[in-house]
């Protein structure tokens, strides 16, 4: 379990975490979400001890390591840049950890094959981090950090400069790879939809503190404010109220409920259609609300029509102003 | 052919033609002169008792003061580069000192210093350690003029590679040392090699400095560069420019072992 206590790092003036609790499960994957300048990343780092924090302390598995150097702490770490080994081989940068450690040739050397093999690298043994691809040049890192199994894997921005399609990939990989091998892990990322995807907890940080904790589907139908919900996924603001364009509902009649509003834009997107409304009267404002393609095929729905808008259920916030 | 293609190739004629009217010219008449007399003249030339003493003092003092420099200028660098101290910026300019003060000022201030009437210079005769006028004070005023340029080479190279592999290794579990010898070494290595060789190539080359502090002590403190001056100022021209010629020797070797050894390194 890693336990982060009261963490304060200011640099100058900016305060970069604030006073930040939070703790981690052992053999769970935990995204740290949040904007850039966010304070996710110093956390991670802190936890990591590439940080010293001001204040606070932070244990791993039982242990006070918030003076111990990075070397002493029993981690795996991941860089968004990869932070590969230029001058090394591929084998030779995923043995680099257990040479330090000085274990025997030959284990060693089963060690690197079997997690070559596992992350997919198995042949690339002689090649140079150079001679590799993006993708190739992170999941070798990741092997790197595995190799001398780390009681904690930390994950900077791991896919942050990748292509669109290889992160996706590399996802989904990930997650796999967590399942069978079930190392606590922390992910620093700023995209909801991979800490969505990847995470079993996801903990919200805004401005150097934390603004929630919770399971993915408990941030998303439960935020505890306005940034929580804005963060996680689109917002349309209704009234008083922040909702999910897509728990809008559109009617083509008035029905004393719902807020008039004009259609300006209709957008379809394959399975989605994206509405675009600008509000009448007190509710003003535009908003889009997202629609099945069959919901809006029934509608028979035209840019320029009048339609009232209201909101699905209670799925809504109350807005704090 | 168009006008570009003109003036390209002018650019071209132009910037070699410079070249050889400033730099091979000159080095092709040493050589030229050298050989003129015969090979044979030249070679009683340079095996003579002291030019052999300065071969030799030459190639001690570099072999001193180079591998000193190495190792400051690495560490320099790194405090430069990696740490958070104050007075970097102090630290950089008084390394760049010997840059723009004149080698000849530089001998002088060490003359002063270690001199018989300077600061320091009795409590080292005292202590029966000549400093001025002997192996100690050439070998400081040679440790002196080439320390800027290992710090040179490697300072942009550190910064070119950033930090994250090396926080990358602390991760790993290697201890600074560790991650010194097998990550950061390794990755400025071209940068220390090419420090290395303009260092060499000073210490052999300097003359200046040298010069002040030498007291030009025949066979005892008679380097090539004051040998070729001394050859040069009694009329032995022939043996002038053989002594030239084996300094160039020695710097074109230098030379190429670096290039040899890059080629190796990277034959991958």
């Amino acid at each position: 379990m890693i336990s982060v206590s009261s963490v304060s790092k200011h640099y100058g003036d900016f305060a970069a975490l604030d006073d930040v609790s939070v703790e981690v499960e052992s053999g769970s994957l935990t995204a740290l979400l949040g904007p850039s300048g966010s304070g996710k990343s110093t956390l991670l780092r802190v936890i990591a001890g590439l940080e010293v924090p001001d204040e606070g302390t932070v244990i791993l598995e039982d242990r006070d390591v918030t003076r111990l150097a990075p070397q002493q702490r029993d981690i795996g770490f991941v860089f968004q840049h990869y932070a590969a080994f230029k001058h090394m081989t591929v084998r030779d940068n995923v043995a680099f950890g257990l040479k330090v450690r000085k274990r025997p040739k030959a284990e060693i050397a089963a060690k690197v094959d079997e997690l070559l093999g596992i992350v997919g690298l198995a042949g690339y043994q002689d090649r140079y981090p150079s001679q590799l691809s993006g993708g190739q040049r992170q999941r070798m890192a990741l092997a790197r950090a595995l190799a001398v199994e780390p009681k904690v894997l930390l994950l900077d921005e791991p896919f942050g400069a990748l292509d669109a399609n290889v992160r996706a990939e590399l996802r989904a990989w990930l997650r796999r790879l967590h399942d069978e091998v079930h190392v606590t892990t922390v992910l620093v990322t700023h995209d909801q939809e991979e800490a969505m995807e990847l995470a079993d907890r996801i903990v919200v940080l805004n401005a150097g503190r934390i603004e929630q904790v919770g399971a993915p589907r408990e941030l998303y139908d439960a935020p505890a404010n306005e940034f929580v919900m804005g963060f996680l996924g689109p917002v349309a603001r209704l009234g008083d109220g922040l909702v999910r364009p897509h728990d809008l509902v559109l009617r083509t009649d008035a029905d004393g409920i719902g807020v008039e509003a004009q259609i300006s834009r209709i957008v379809h997107l394959g399975f989605e259609v994206r509405v675009e409304l600008e509000l009448a009267g007190e509710a003003e404002g535009s908003v889009y609300a997202q629609l099945t393609r069959h919901e809006a095929e029934q509608l028979e729905l035209h840019e320029g029509d009048i339609v009232y808008v209201r909101r699905d259920g209670v799925k809504s916030l109350p807005s704090a102003a | 052919m168009t006008t570009s293609s003109v003036s390209r190739y002018g650019i071209r004629v132009f910037a070699l033609g410079y070249l050889a009217l400033l730099l091979l010219v000159p080095i092709g008449v040493v050589l030229y002169r050298t050989f003129e007399p015969g090979v044979g003249a030249v070679w009683d030339s340079i095996t003579t008792p002291a030019a052999v003493s300065a071969f030799w003092l030459t190639i001690e003092i570099t072999a001193i003061a180079v591998p000193l420099n190495t190792i400051f200028g690495i560490v320099a660098a790194l405090a430069l580069v990696r740490s958070r101290v104050r007075g970097k910026r102090f630290l950089e300019a008084l390394i760049d000192l010997p840059f723009a003060i004149s080698p000849v000022v530089i001998g002088l201030a060490l003359f002063l210093l270690y001199g018989r009437q300077g600061w320091l210079g009795p409590t080292f005769t005292n202590a029966g350690i000549q400093i001025i006028f002997s192996v100690p004070g050439m070998v400081l005023a040679t440790i002196f003029v080439c320390l800027p340029f290992v710090v040179r080479e490697v300072v942009p190279v550190l910064r070119e590679i950033g930090d994250e592999q090396e926080q990358a290794a602390s991760t790993l579990g290697a201890s600074r040392w560790q991650t010194f010898l097998r990550v950061t070494l390794p990755a400025i290595r071209w940068g220390v090699a090419y420090g290395v060789v303009l260092s060499v190539a000073r210490a052999i080359g300097e003359f200046g400095a040298v010069s002040v502090v030498s007291g030009k002590i025949s066979g005892e403190t008679i380097t090539l560069p004051l040998l070729v001056e001394n050859r040069f100022s009694n009329f032995d021209l022939a043996g002038a420019y053989a002594a030239s010629a084996l300094m160039a020797v020695i710097a074109l070797a230098v030379l190429l072992a670096m290039t040899l050894l890059q080629r190796k390194g990277d034959a991958r």
